[in-house]
């Protein structure tokens, strides 16, 4: 074991707080990484383990706080700084450019040179060399991308480590890689921990992280929740760190009990995507709430885009009372009486330069066609219906809605359906991002929904909340749906064991 | 095989089995004295194509170049008639004038972070307008220095001439080739083209890069400005109208992709060669008229978008299958 | 009300600039606004800048609805030269008026729909696209007139380019009524809204369920029709069709009346009216360098300097200084925090 010098931590965050628009991102955590260790990090989307990493390497200023590399106080301007002070970033999407070829990947910045010209073969020969110690022997002149992801992983780990050689962060590197190519990097990590190296690993995949990490510090909603030694926990309790109930607050203890009586109002038989999600039977009645569950990256976003016709199925049919429905593209979905608000609100949900009322109209009014413009006044009188009903924060319904919270455009992403009347509406993380009391609201509106005889199917990584509102929840796993909980079998702890469970054990 | 060289390859085979159809033809398309034309013809244009080419790789278009060329030719026009500089100090002046101009738009380009296209649509009015200001007429060129230059060429076997400008586009080509792969800025090119975010991430300095993409393209289109005027012996300020639409035109039909990132300077010069060969064609055949060409380059242009357009989205699936 | 206000707020600036523009030239030339009727025409510098504006201005009507979508149409000038060569083949073959008139507007309608169709199914990058028929546009409108220019006698055709209705010139008409019936059009329908949600957010706009892939073929197509119409006038005012020179470089000048008209290159929210106003300031330049005795020359230097002036004002980068050196910056915290205290 090189270097264990327990007292002084090779890189340390004491109390980094970071300050978006809305929302506290980071809130006085504080991290800290041994030489010659693997630390996990973890946490839903919008814990902050993105904000900070980001912090650590100086692509964000951080508000609060101090970060020590050897003891030392560091203040990096950015990526390139930080990779001066030996702190290296390699991400998901591999950031390295496809265009080029891995040799000059690899030596991008300070390719040898002779007589001002640069000199290939050395070149090459050094990026051969390089990639050796990393147990890859690939033709380093062939572009980046006429290689596979884990490869390209491998050289952007050899890079990040060749040009800082300290600490290693690794932004969900494994994301879009098979089991054999998650064990190639496994090695690699292997051997560089050997090297003394201290390496970030942040992951979504709870085997990988019991696999190959040290320890493990659990972010939730930008705060720390606590940091293990991965051998001393279970799965269970991990996945309460990051989903379970907050104990000071007081919800109900288990989900709605619901005689789910004649016909289901949609059925759907054998429905999947290949790629994105495994095939799956899922049907829903009118004022049923069904709520899902799984960790990111499960499958549950997947599992609405094909539902709404985003990503176009594959196999198996869907049924509305009793008739086989065409979903092949979002259209058709909403005409079918379908609504669906999605996850990532900016790039898909709100169209931000135009206004409240614009917004609110826009489904509707695509649904009619352009011929039949809603009348002016009717618009108004519907932003304003729903801006009363929904409390949306705005001083008027001609507000740009970009200019609004987070809470209060998805207020308007849920108007711009309940606009439409619709009879099924998808909703992706409705509450991820937004203060506290646009929470509840949102909470109490999908109860209101439900009791006036909408369908609902609800995602969320808040399992409290889906224990509040749902009559029955299907738990998603490696892009399948592993189980299905219904009334009083719905509780935090039923769905944290139907998630942790490893592919062999049977589900309750 | 890369697929990147796919287009490339395109290219090649499309040059060799046009000038195969020609040569069933017309044998004499062979001769050295056609080659020798079809250089010298066409040399203003490879070399302004040749800048093109980095522009494009790096994501970018420059629409001034044509305009540039005009200028240079009533700028170098004039100063020779009213002045007693010599063509050399005259050409000096003037690269230095245009290679600024250049750095200027990629200095626009970049720190305001405006499209190319429309910064380089302001280029190419405000060259075009300096070249009327210069002079609205054709001025004829008559220094001796011009007549040696164009008096100077070799004579190729076959009694082909490959003329001082024909060669210098070859020498253009030749230093395109080397900026492009042997050097730190060739690299740097490649990778604002393949991701400017990506590119500044791994320390490549984009704003040095880009200044310098556009001022190498201004440098060239002055010196194909300087070309054009041995080849015209005149200034005129209404010449090459739309040579920067042939020039992408070219560096297309070369096999480099208009959205960035991947291409050959080598390309662009079968590109070139193509282009010319399509014109000399229609003039050997006689019959055909002259607007064939257009449409012909028009129809390639669309062949090798699509046909970019679909390795692009082939590759993308490709990926997508393996991850 | 407040529509009105807002509408007048929004094409304010370049209302300013055009009166300073014609202020300036009445200044140095102060028979300008002299207006006379001959022949049963309004002759005069204003109607001259009008007449002259109209291509540009019927140009710029689609060049706007392309932009809010995000994209750009490069191939207007060659879709003119391509259309008035339409309309003066048809005329000289003696197909007659209705028919002529007919033919040349269907084929700029399938000039946009090629461009429409390669921008929306096969996903090409607009200035990529619309770049093929740029080039080949022009070797298609000599391939109809067979190389020559194509002079045509035919009176009913001509009125469009020199005639007058109600001692009003043609193509001030035209572009008039296109302008007001285009603007009716989107701004009655839905059509605007949808147009405008597309050139925001793309995905956003095909999640909410608005048809994108059909209406970025009709704007392309809109374009292609108001490229047609002017095509017509451009040959009818000449009486033949100059395949070579017509329209040559109108695609940049209507690029450019549609930026000063205030609508961002990269698409959204737009004014058909600031638009056509940004024709008629580039039209009253032009007339104006003409009148003021500079040479003409001139034209293309102000030009830059106007796309120069226009960069400057939308750079992100200077926005952003301005923003932070406005004392009370509307940010979105706070908005938030009005919210939450409220």
């Amino acid at each position: 074991m090189p270097q264990s010098d327990a007292s002084q931590p090779l890189l340390r965050a004491r109390g980094v707080r970071k300050i978006f628009p809305g929302t506290i991102a980071l809130d006085g955590v504080d991290f800290s990484l041994q030489a010659g260790e693997v630390h996990a990090l973890l946490g839903e989307n919008g814990a902050g383990k993105s904000t900070l990493i980001k912090c650590l390497t100086g692509a964000y200023r951080r508000d609060d706080g101090d970060i020590l590399l050897e003891g030392a106080s560091i203040d990096p301007k950015g990526t390139l700084d930080a990779q001066a002070y030996g702190i290296g970033t390699v991400y998901q999407e591999v950031n390295l450019l496809p265009n080029l070829s891995v040799a000059e990947n690899l030596s991008l910045g300070h390719q040898p040179t002779r007589f001002g010209m640069i000199s290939g073969r050395r070149m090459n020969a050094d990026a051969r060399e390089v990639l050796a110690q990393y147990g890859l022997d690939i033709d380093v002149t062939r572009n980046l991308d006429s290689y596979s992801v884990a490869v390209q992983q491998v050289i952007a780990i050899a890079r990040a480590v060749t040009l800082s050689g300290k600490v290693l962060i690794l932004d969900e590197p494994t994301a879009s890689l098979d089991s054999h190519e998650v064990k190639m990097l496994f090695d690699v990590v292997r051997s560089l921990k050997q090297r003394g190296l201290g390496i970030v690993f942040i992951s979504h995949f709870l085997d990988q992280i019991f696999e190959i990490s040290d320890r493990l510090t659990v972010l939730r909603n930008g705060q720390l929740v606590g940091t293990e030694v991965t051998a001393e926990i279970d799965r269970v309790k991990l996945i309460n760190m990051m989903l379970g109930r907050e104990l000071e607050q007081e919800v109900r203890s288990h989900g709605k009990h619901h005689a789910a009586a004649g016909e289901p109002r949609l059925s759907f038989t054998g429905f999947g995507r290949k790629g994105s999600i495994e095939p799956f039977d899922l049907s829903i009645h009118a004022g049923e709430v069904v709520g899902v569950a799984g960790l990111l990256g499960s499958g549950r976003t997947e599992t609405a885009e094909v539902l709404f016709g985003v990503a176009q199925h594959d196999s198996g049919e869907a049924r509305q009372d009793g008739t086989v429905l065409s979903l092949t593209n979002s259209r058709q979905a909403i005409s079918a009486g379908f609504g669906f608000c999605p996850e990532d609100r900016k790039t898909d949900g709100v169209i931000a330069d135009l206004t409240v009322r614009e917004n609110i109209a826009l489904a509707l009014q695509a649904g009619i066609g352009w011929m039949r413009r809603i009348p002016d006044r009717e618009q108004k009188a519907m932003a304003n219906d729903y801006i009363r009903k929904l409390d949306i924060r705005t001083p008027d319904a001609e507000k740009p809605v970009g200019l609004l919270s987070g809470g209060n455009q998805q207020k308007v992403m849920l108007a711009r359906w309940l606009v439409t009347n619709p009879s099924f509406l998808i909703l992706d993380e409705p509450t991820r991002g937004i203060d506290v009391g646009a929470h509840a609201e949102i909470i109490r509106l999908i109860e209101e929904l439900c009791a006036q005889g909408m369908s609902l199917l609800v995602i969320s990584s808040e399992l409290d909340e889906l224990v509040a509102y749902s009559h029955r929840v299907i738990v998603v796993r490696d892009r399948q749906h592993v189980a299905e909980l219904a009334g009083y079998e719905i509780t935090t702890d039923n769905m944290v064991r139907a998630i942790a469970a490893p592919e062999r054990e049977a589900v309750h | 095989m890369n697929a990147r060289l796919l287009p490339l390859l395109a290219t090649l085979v499309i040059f060799l089995v046009a000038y195969a159809i020609c040569y069933a033809q017309y044998p004499a398309m062979l001769s050295t004295r056609v080659i020798g034309n079809l250089l010298t013809d066409n040399a203003f244009l490879g070399i302004v194509a040749v800048g093109m080419t980095f522009v494009i790789i790096s994501g970018g278009i420059d629409l001034s170049v044509g305009s540039v060329i005009a200028f240079s030719g009533v700028f170098i026009a004039v100063m020779l008639r009213d002045t007693g500089l010599h063509p050399v100090v005259v050409f000096a002046l003037l690269l230095t004038l245009t290679t600024l101009f250049g750095a200027a738009m990629g200095g626009v380009i970049h720190f305001l972070e405006m499209p190319p296209f429309i910064v380089t649509l302001a280029g190419m009015f405000l060259a075009r307008g300096m070249a009327y200001v210069l002079s609205i007429d054709s001025v004829p060129i008559t220094h001796e220095f011009y007549e040696v230059l164009q008096r100077s060429y070799w004579l190729m076997p076959g009694k082909g001439r490959l003329t001082l400008i024909g060669g210098m586009m070859l020498i253009v080509f030749i230093a395109g080739i080397m900026l492009a792969h042997r050097t730190r800025f060739g690299t740097n090119v490649y990778a604002v083209g393949g991701g400017v975010q990506t590119a500044r991430l791994m320390g490549v300095p984009v704003g040095r890069t880009t200044v310098g993409i556009y001022a190498l393209s201004g440098f060239l289109a002055g010196l194909a400005g300087i070309v054009f005027s041995i080849y015209t012996s005149a200034g005129y300020s209404l010449a090459t109208v739309g040579v920067e639409l042939d020039a992408i035109a070219a560096v297309v039909i070369g096999g480099t992709l208009l959205t960035g990132g991947s291409g050959f300077v080598a390309g662009t010069l079968i590109g070139v060669l193509i282009m010319g060969l399509i014109q000399t064609y229609i003039i050997f055949d006689g019959t055909l008229s002259s607007w064939w060409t257009k449409i012909l380059i028009g129809m390639l242009l669309f062949a090798f978008i699509v046909l970019q357009k679909g390795l692009v989205w082939t590759t993308g699936k490709r990926r997508m299958a393996g991850g | 009300m407040t529509g009105l206000k807002l509408f007048s707020r929004r094409i304010l600036p370049q209302l300013v600039t055009l009166a300073v523009v014609v202020g300036l030239i009445s200044i140095m030339f102060p028979g300008f606004f002299e207006i006379s009727i001959a022949n049963g025409r309004l002759y005069g510098s204003p109607i001259d800048i009008l007449n002259r504006g109209a291509p540009v201005a019927l140009l710029a009507i689609g060049m706007t609805l392309v932009i809010a979508t995000g994209g750009i149409d490069l191939s207007v000038g060659a879709v003119m030269a391509i259309c008035g060569a339409m309309a003066a083949w048809g005329i000289t073959e003696g197909y007659g008026l209705g028919l002529t008139l007919l033919m040349a507007l269907a084929a700029g309608l399938a000039c946009g729909l090629w461009n429409g169709l390669l921008v929306a199914v096969l996903g090409i990058q607009p200035i990529v696209a619309t770049l093929i028929l740029m080039v080949a546009g022009r070797g298609i409108a000599q391939l109809i007139t067979e190389g020559a220019i194509l002079t045509f006698n035919h009176e009913g055709l001509i009125f469009f380019g020199s005639g007058s209705l109600f001692t009003i010139p043609t193509p001030i008409i035209i572009a008039i009524v296109t302008g007001a019936l285009v603007t009716l059009i989107v701004r009655r329908s839905a059509l605007g809204m949808l147009i405008e949600a597309i050139g925001i957010n793309l995905r956003a706009s095909t999640l909410a369920g608005v048809n994108t892939r059909v209406l970025l073929i009709a704007v392309y197509m809109a374009s292609g029709l108001c490229a047609a119409l002017a095509g017509v006038i451009a040959a009818a005012d000449i009486r033949g069709a100059d395949a070579n020179n017509a329209g040559l470089w109108l695609e940049l000048d209507a690029i450019l009346a549609v930026v000063i008209g205030g609508t961002s290159l990269l698409g959204g929210r737009f004014s058909l009216i600031a638009s056509l106003i940004g024709a008629l300031i580039i039209q009253a330049v032009n007339t104006g360098i003409l009148l003021s005795g500079f040479p003409p020359e001139f034209n293309l230097i102000i030009k830059a300097g106007i796309i120069l002036i226009i960069l400057v004002l939308q750079s992100p980068t200077i926005r952003t200084m301005v923003i932070f050196l406005s004392p009370a910056p509307v940010s979105q915290a706070d908005t938030e925090k009005q919210a939450v205290n409220q």
